[in-house]
């Protein structure tokens, strides 16, 4: 199989607008023909299925959720990005480009990052158009604010509510579409599989999640806007549906999946308290901008942080980059806490956590003015805690956050299945091997609003006057077949283990040897080791209830039944790359600093891998990248 | 801690339901309060008993989707506090504890404690948007919108949809959701030529499935975004209005 990601020839400027017009176009009266099936009503999902009816396609629109409106988009505080300068400082959508290039630690597609910044600018155009109330400054005009390290302020928020907002204008614009007839949505309704005939996405199998009933939906063409795959850790900042199966499903049909080791751990979440813990709360990244983070300088030290003097303590992020100090990106401020918790520096629960304290910066501004800032991040850090991080320094730890690997998509965001779209995080494409703060929020809705709704009519218009087929074709009755059948499989196990203890194991396997920091033999380690509790699950997996009926335990063992060979997909991608590069960081290829040790000779690739069956291993596909206009250079924060 | 918990147990739409009573022992001050009944489901599960099914998802009280009336209670006793951000330290050692889902005839429960709230859905599909195709949006900078009136419009939009203002309500009335869209949106220049049109339409949608208010304000007290009940005189107001200007 050659990958081709269809990038157009031309100077990266011009290169989407040329294609734009290269594409082939669907007149307004036969796009009523086209019926086109989306799954997710995140940012990406949801403004890909408005803009869709908008033109006047037949859509239909999944999610798991009892309304379109509760896509876990909905949890994003910081913001959003755009290339729009307002600001004055500097700022255009070259600098977006280089910016998130480097910040992929160079294992990015240069081209779609480029259209990435591009369409950025019209993002908040159309969110402002919709009614999303965006910060304002006295004058009336929109307000920024610099996010995640970035030297020029180009983060539009709302509040700690930036996700919320955006998602409900996409909400808002699909409930038009829905009311309008454009668009058909279909809450608690899962994918359990796709279709595939003669080559060509044709539908989905969806499980009713009230009554049970698996049904087959026809479509000219399969968007996949299902979010992604953090909960492989079991604890992330993910929501608890939050579900790995229609992308991995699909890539048990042909579609390669990309870099899925390349998965971010957040550096400033609230640290596990107890082993019941369900969730990992995220706390915003701005805490940075004034919290200084610490740790005892003693190993084992147990006592409370007010009783450790000023030189007992190791501000490690500060002495390790004077330059960047407790700025530095993501993926290193994470790991550095890693790091000092191994060693024995560690806080709280397990000793794993560490201290980002305010006192400092409570004294140079005064008290108001941090609850001015920070207000509500304090009382919901207070509401989970009990802890008032005004006289006590907040506890911090890393858990696991986005995932930068997903489907392998072209130029215009197709899979390796003719007519199978793949947007939003559930695709691989923009942020190679480490995401920039604020950028997942544009990528999503660049995806949905502006990229996918001109490339996929150059699809459909290859499919003009094609014969209809229909739910009752044999290829459709098999796949529903099957989805019954590994239903009937989980009900019938009947062992003695829940879905949730088992899936807690395997996020512990996941996360202490395919986390933050991986080495050959562990990832080794770990692939025995999901093998063996891969078969316990399906031998003592103990379940409750039928089909029939709203089942949230089989909603589960469905999901977690894909985890486990997804997680071993991500083992083998992070054994395969040999080289440490943004969030994936292999102890045995460092700087003698202790920084991520890059290999451009051997890896500037996507490695993309095909599923060849059950118990086969899979086979590595590479898309070579080239850096024609960001030139590779090694990150340096010191 | 050791807890009592008195639990709606209701198999289906078309079955009765009933109180079920279930002893806890491994609760702790630290648990939130779906955590403590993740504890109690699995062993639930462990005995071969069917699990109690309640809604949640993203466990941050910003999706939306948990909602339990507890002691009497929506969301519980913590003020402007989601279900799922609800934790065990507000209770005592030994307490009893009933669990009911939301109540109200537009709310039809599903199972145990998860409830059909798609009349919701319903009440935005109606009006509650501003009619703007994909690509057709001037520069963002083009209007000004004021700092005070951009931040009421938030204070509004901040509204998670979660439907404890129906549940508390008395008479199951959904004034202060379908107020919250339509001030967020009347407040802002954007919204300004559709929003007589809108609030006839919000208005009459909500009608054809909840009660009407009579002006408890036990939704405000309610509400786990402590959005304020001033937004339904607001609404009210541009309703009144939007008689005498036709569409
Ligand atoms: C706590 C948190 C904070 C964040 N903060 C920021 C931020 O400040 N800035 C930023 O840029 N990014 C942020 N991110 C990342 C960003 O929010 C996500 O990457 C992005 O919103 C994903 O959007 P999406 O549309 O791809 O997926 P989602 O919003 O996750 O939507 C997935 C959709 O797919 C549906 N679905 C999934 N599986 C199935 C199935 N099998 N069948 C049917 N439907 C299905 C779901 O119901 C849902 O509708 C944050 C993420 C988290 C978790
Ligand atoms: S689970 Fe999302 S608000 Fe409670």
């Amino acid at each position: 199989m050659k990958l081709d990601p269809r990038v157009p020839t031309g100077p990266i400027q011009d290169k989407w607008d040329k294609h734009r017009f290269d594409l082939k176009l669907v007149n307004p009266a036969n796009k009523r023909r086209f019926e086109i099936i989306v799954v997710g009503s995140g940012l990406a999902g949801g403004s890909a299925a408005a803009s869709l009816g908008e033109l006047g396609y037949h859509v239909k629109c999944f999610c798991y959720q009892d309304s379109a409106r509760r896509a876990h988009s909905i949890a994003a505080q910081g913001g959003i990005n755009a290339a729009k300068n307002y600001q004055n400082d500097g700022d255009s959508i070259w600098r977006l480009f280089y910016d998130t290039v480097k910040g992929g630690d160079f294992r990015s597609r240069e081209a779609n990052v480029y259209r990435l910044a591009q369409v950025s600018v019209n993002i908040i155009d159309q969110c402002v158009a919709q009614g999303v109330p965006f910060a304002r400054e006295y004058g009336g005009l929109l307000d920024n604010r610099s996010f995640g390290g970035a030297q020029v302020s180009r983060t539009f928020y709302a509040r700690g509510q930036t996700g919320q907002q955006l998602l409900l204008g996409t909400y808002q614009a699909l409930s038009r579409q829905v009311a309008a007839g454009a668009v058909e949505m279909y809450p608690r309704t899962e994918m359990l599989d796709l279709v595939v005939i003669d080559g060509r996405a044709r539908g989905i199998v969806t499980r009713d999640m009230v009554s049970g009933e698996i049904r087959s939906w026809v479509a000219d063409a399969v968007v996949l806007a299902t979010g992604g795959y953090s909960n492989v850790f079991f604890l992330s900042t993910n929501a608890k549906g939050c579900n790995a199966t229609a992308i991995w499903r699909a890539h048990r049909r042909g579609a390669l999946f990309a870099n899925p080791c390349f998965t971010q751990i957040h550096p400033t979440c609230i640290p596990q308290h107890g082993d019941y813990q369900s969730k990992l709360t995220l706390m915003s990244e701005s805490l940075r901008n004034d919290g200084r983070i610490w740790v005892p300088a003693k190993a084992g030290d147990t006592r409370a942080a007010d009783q450790i003097p000023e030189a007992e303590r190791d501000y490690y992020l500060e002495r390790r980059y004077p330059a960047f100090g407790n700025l530095v990106p993501r993926d290193i401020a994470s790991r550095a806490a890693k790091t000092v918790c191994d060693e024995g520096h560690g806080i709280g629960h397990g000793g794993r956590g560490v201290y980002l304290d305010f006192a400092d910066a409570i004294e140079r501004l005064g008290r108001d003015a941090i609850e001015a800032k920070y207000g509500n991040l304090f009382e919901m850090y207070e509401r989970i805690t009990g802890e008032d991080p005004y006289t006590v320094p907040m506890r911090i730890y890393p858990a696991p956050h986005y995932t930068m690997g997903g489907l392998w998509v072209d130029y215009n965001l197709m899979s390796t299945i003719d007519g199978l779209y793949v947007i939003g995080e559930a695709n691989f494409s923009d942020h190679g091997a480490n995401r920039l703060g604020a950028s997942a929020l544009m990528q999503g809705l660049a995806d949905g609003y502006f990229v996918l709704p001109y490339t996929i009519g150059d699809y459909l218009s290859r499919h003009m006057g094609e014969e209809p087929i229909s739910a009752d074709h044999a290829g459709f009755k098999s796949v529903e077949d099957e989805v019954e059948g590994r239903i009937q499989r989980l009900l019938s196990i009947d062992g003695r283990r829940t879905v949730d203890s088992l899936h807690r194991e395997l996020g512990h396997i996941c996360l202490d040897l395919c986390g933050m920091s991986r080495t050959q033999a562990g990832l080794e380690k770990a692939i025995g080791d999901i093998a063996a509790l891969r078969d316990e699950y399906w031998q003592n997996l103990k379940l409750v209830g039928t089909n029939e009926e709203l089942n949230q335990s089989l909603e589960k063992a469905g999901r977690v039944a894909d985890y486990f060979e997804l997680a071993e997909l991500m083992c083998r991608d992070a054994i395969d790359r040999q080289e440490s590069c943004g969030t994936h960081f292999r102890e045995e290829y460092q700087t003698p600093e202790g920084e991520a040790l890059r290999n451009d000779e051997d890896y500037t690739h996507v490695s993309a891998w095909e599923y060849r069956g059950e118990g086969e291993e899979p086979v590595l596909h590479k898309e070579p990248l080239e850096f024609e206009n960001v030139p590779p250079s090694q990150r340096s924060y010191k | 801690m050791r807890l009592t918990l008195h639990i709606w147990r209701q198999r289906s739409s078309r079955e009765r339901g009933r109180f079920e009573t279930y002893r806890l022992d491994e609760a702790s001050p630290d648990m939130s309060f779906l955590e403590m009944l993740d504890v109690l489901n699995e062993q639930l599960t462990e005995r071969g008993e069917d699990p109690v099914a309640f809604e949640h998802d993203c466990r941050e009280g910003i999706c939306g989707s948990c909602g339990l009336m507890i002691n009497g209670k929506a969301h519980g006793p913590e003020k402007g506090t989601a279900t799922c951000q609800l934790h065990m330290r507000k209770f005592r050692d030994g307490d009893a504890i009933r669990i009911e889902p939301w109540r109200a005839k537009a709310f039809p429960v599903l199972k145990d404690l998860v409830v059909d709230r798609t009349p919701f859905d319903k009440i935005i599909q109606a009006g509650g948007f501003i009619s703007v195709n994909t690509g057709s949006a001037p520069e963002a900078n083009l209007v000004p919108v004021p700092r005070n009136t951009a931040e009421r419009a938030m204070d509004a939009a901040e509204c998670i949809g979660c439907g404890a203002c129906v549940a508390q309500c008395p008479n199951g009335a959904a004034q202060l959701f379908t107020a919250a869209k339509v001030s967020h949106l009347a407040l802002l220049p954007q919204g300004q030529p559709e929003r007589w049109q809108r609030v006839q339409k919000m208005v009459e949608e909500m009608e054809s499935y909840f009660g009407s208010c009579t002006n408890f304000a036990e939704c405000e007290a309610a509400c786990p975004k402590e959005i304020s009940i001033e937004f339904i005189a607001r609404m009210n107001r541009d309703f009144l209005k939007s008689q005498f200007r036709g569409s």
